[in-house]
């Protein structure tokens, strides 16, 4: 069985985010980067899988040699191998024309699953791994908490408010990982430096039959900006029943966020 | 040209839903396009009333059997469908879990770009989108350029108003003919009558301060007392002492209720990015240097176990 995990790049979450003087754009200067957390779930399910049975982890990527640093981090927790689509104009892509070199990428490597995190922490796009499943026209899952291997299927349980389905899904499938699937493994200094020999593949655009017009962006930054900043309010002051007396009073009374009340 | 926006469901109209009719409605105004809507579902007739004032022209209804719970590859199929018959141009969806599902095929199928989770939606000859990045830490401001633009709404966000009392036209349809891969076996519903995190009015949440999973508990009366959710920093979820689910941050929900109560959190970026478009925050803790005192418009220096109890008894109080 072939596994395939999409991984993708992106500034620690603990990074401190700075706009650059484009007004429409960060600043990568000084961010650390690394495998995006829930792209670590997914190549930890797809590893778990290795483990207990016949299967190739093949880790994907698509943008620019950089990737290869967070690909070496999948492959030390246990991928077999990468491939990366690697092109410049990748970079300037959107979620669509990513899902398309991903795609292009994956038609032909004859994978019977796919795993993705559910969203990318940077862009928070959250549609690469859909749109990749719709292009190859295989069915999946999105924000899945639970995974077992059947024959010819597996059975998912993916989180909605309050909740959560238990579905069947044939493969071959893809499927983006929530928090909830497992533990992804910190991994250790052999892997690590096993990773470093592992092969990664490189395939140009024109190697997977899209045109750099096949990935042109239909959407435009306009401007970039801080949220509201929040300002440290008040520190209200006095013994406990004196404070709590007076938040109870403020949060009716005067910011109007209290609304029920249960007899 | 036309606005299609497609109504989220579970048995009825969920709020998230009355929230992209509204914002269809004066995107629709601003940008003199029609609205229609699309709702796929199980015997939801009646669910037209409430759809009065949105100037929605016309409600498109699929009822099936089989259409009662979402199925990506039915409701996929169908909104496609509809999109090209309408010639709609621009799409509003829902950023619900199942409906940014939703959105992400349908803009996979349509090859069309989609603004997921937006928080802002106007319009400038096109739709021009306010779009956090990076949990919130960013804010982008996207025009979408070609002539199929998609957008889903953060929920809990935009407002619900109506104009008069017109309701839609109503075209009932049945299923078309679809192959659906996927098989529901069970809908698992957590604990009844609890109110879900990313839609409660009023979170409040605990963090490594409350030492183990007990005091959930009293956070959890006191989350009843005001109707609200329970949420949790990842340090309590990650000592297993509270549900993943209950994770509030970059990598839990982002959450934007009117009433934040952090308890025992100390406001790590990551939490912070989770919940700081909520409207007021209140922050208990006894490090008066907490970085969560930074953000929250009201702060309570001093013991957790201490300070709940007393708010409890003090909200016991409004309700007596
Ligand atoms: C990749 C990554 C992703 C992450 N994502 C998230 C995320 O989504 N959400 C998240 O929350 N974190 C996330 N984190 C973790 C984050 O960095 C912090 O470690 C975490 O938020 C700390 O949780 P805490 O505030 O509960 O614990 P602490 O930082 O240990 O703070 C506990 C606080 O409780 C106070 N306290 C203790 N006892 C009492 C008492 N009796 N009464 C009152 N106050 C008391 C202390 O003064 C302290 O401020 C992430 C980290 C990484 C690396
Ligand atoms: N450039 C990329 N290369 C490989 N995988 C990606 C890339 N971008 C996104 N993905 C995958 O798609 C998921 C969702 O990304 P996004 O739609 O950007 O939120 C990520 O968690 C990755 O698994």
């Amino acid at each position: 069985m072939k596994i395939a995990v999409i991984v993708k790049r992106v500034p620690d979450t603990a990074s401190v985010i700075k706009i650059g003087p484009d007004n429409k754009s960060v600043e990568t200067d000084g961010l650390k980067f690394v495998l995006s957390p829930y792209d670590e779930h997914a190549v930890e399910q797809a590893v778990q899988l290795a483990e207990k049975g016949e299967c190739e982890v093949v880790v994907v990527s698509a943008g620019g040699e950089e990737c290869k640093e967070t690909m070496r981090m999948a492959l030390a927790m246990g991928a077999d191998s990468g491939v990366l689509v690697k092109d410049d104009a990748i970079t300037k892509a959107t979620g669509k024309g990513v899902a398309i070199c991903l795609a292009g990428a994956l038609k032909d490597m004859g994978v019977d699953l796919i795993f993705a995190g559910k969203q990318a922490v940077d862009d928070d796009g959250s549609q690469v791994a859909e749109r990749v499943a719709e292009l190859l026209n295989i069915s999946h899952a999105s924000v899945i908490n639970g995974f077992i291997l059947g024959e010819g299927k597996v059975e998912v349980v993916r989180e909605i408010e309050g909740g959560s389905y238990n579905m069947e899904i044939p493969l071959p499938a893809l499927f983006t990982a929530q928090k909830g699937l497992n533990t992804p493994r910190y991994p250790k200094l052999p892997n690590i430096m096993k990773a470093k020999k592992k092969e990664i593949k490189e395939l140009s655009l024109a190697d997977i039959g899209v045109s750099e017009a096949d990935i042109t962006s239909g959407l435009e930054v306009t401007s970039m900006e801080y949220p509201r900043e929040r300002s440290g309010g008040r520190v209200l002051e006095g013994d406990t029943p004196a404070r709590v007396a007076e938040l109870v009073n403020i949060l009716k009374e005067d910011e109007k966020v209290i609304y029920t009340q249960r007899a | 040209m036309s606005i299609l926006v497609i109504l989220e469901q579970r048995g009825e109209l969920r709020s998230c839903a009355l929230e992209a009719a509204s914002a269809a409605a004066a995107l629709g105004k601003k940008a003199g396009l029609d609205v229609n809507a699309v709702l796929v579902g199980r015997s939801l007739e009646s669910q037209a009333d409430k759809l009065a004032g949105f100037n929605i022209k016309k409600l498109f209804l699929y009822d099936d059997e089989k259409l009662e719970n979402y199925s990506n590859d039915a409701y996929v199929g169908i909104v496609k469908e509809l999109v090209g018959e309408l010639s709609a141009t621009v799409i509003i969806g829902s950023a619900s879990f199942l409906g940014k599902e939703l959105c992400a095929s349908l803009a996979g199928r349509l090859a069309c770009e989609l603004a997921q989770d937006v928080i802002g939606l106007d319009w400038d000859g096109a739709c021009v989108v306010k779009k956090p990045v990076f949990a919130g830490k960013a804010i982008q401001e996207i025009k979408l350029t070609d002539s199929l633009q998609m957008v889903s709404l953060r929920p809990n966000l935009f407002t619900v108003e109506t104009d008069g009392d017109a309701k839609p036209e109503v075209e009932t349809r049945s299923m078309p003919e679809l192959s659906i891969r996927t098989v529901i076996k069970d809908i698992v519903r957590a604990s009844e009558g609890k109110i879900d995190l990313s839609e409660a009015r009023i979170v409040v949440s605990g963090g490594r301060g409350l030492g183990g999973p007990e005091p959930f508990a009293m956070l959890q009366e006191l989350a009843d007392q005001l109707g609200g959710a329970i949420g949790a920093s990842r340090a309590a979820v990650d000592s297993g002492w509270i549900d993943h689910t209950n994770q509030v941050g970059q990598t839990g929900k982002v959450v934007t209720p009117d009433l934040y109560i952090a308890c025992g959190i100390s406001g790590a970026i990551q939490h912070l990015a989770g919940m700081r478009t909520s409207k007021i925050i209140v922050a208990i803790n006894k490090d008066a240097d907490a970085p969560i005192f930074k953000i929250a418009d009201y702060g309570i220096v001093g013991d957790l176990f201490e300070v709940v109890p007393a708010l409890k008894e003090e909200l016991g109080k409004l309700a007596g």
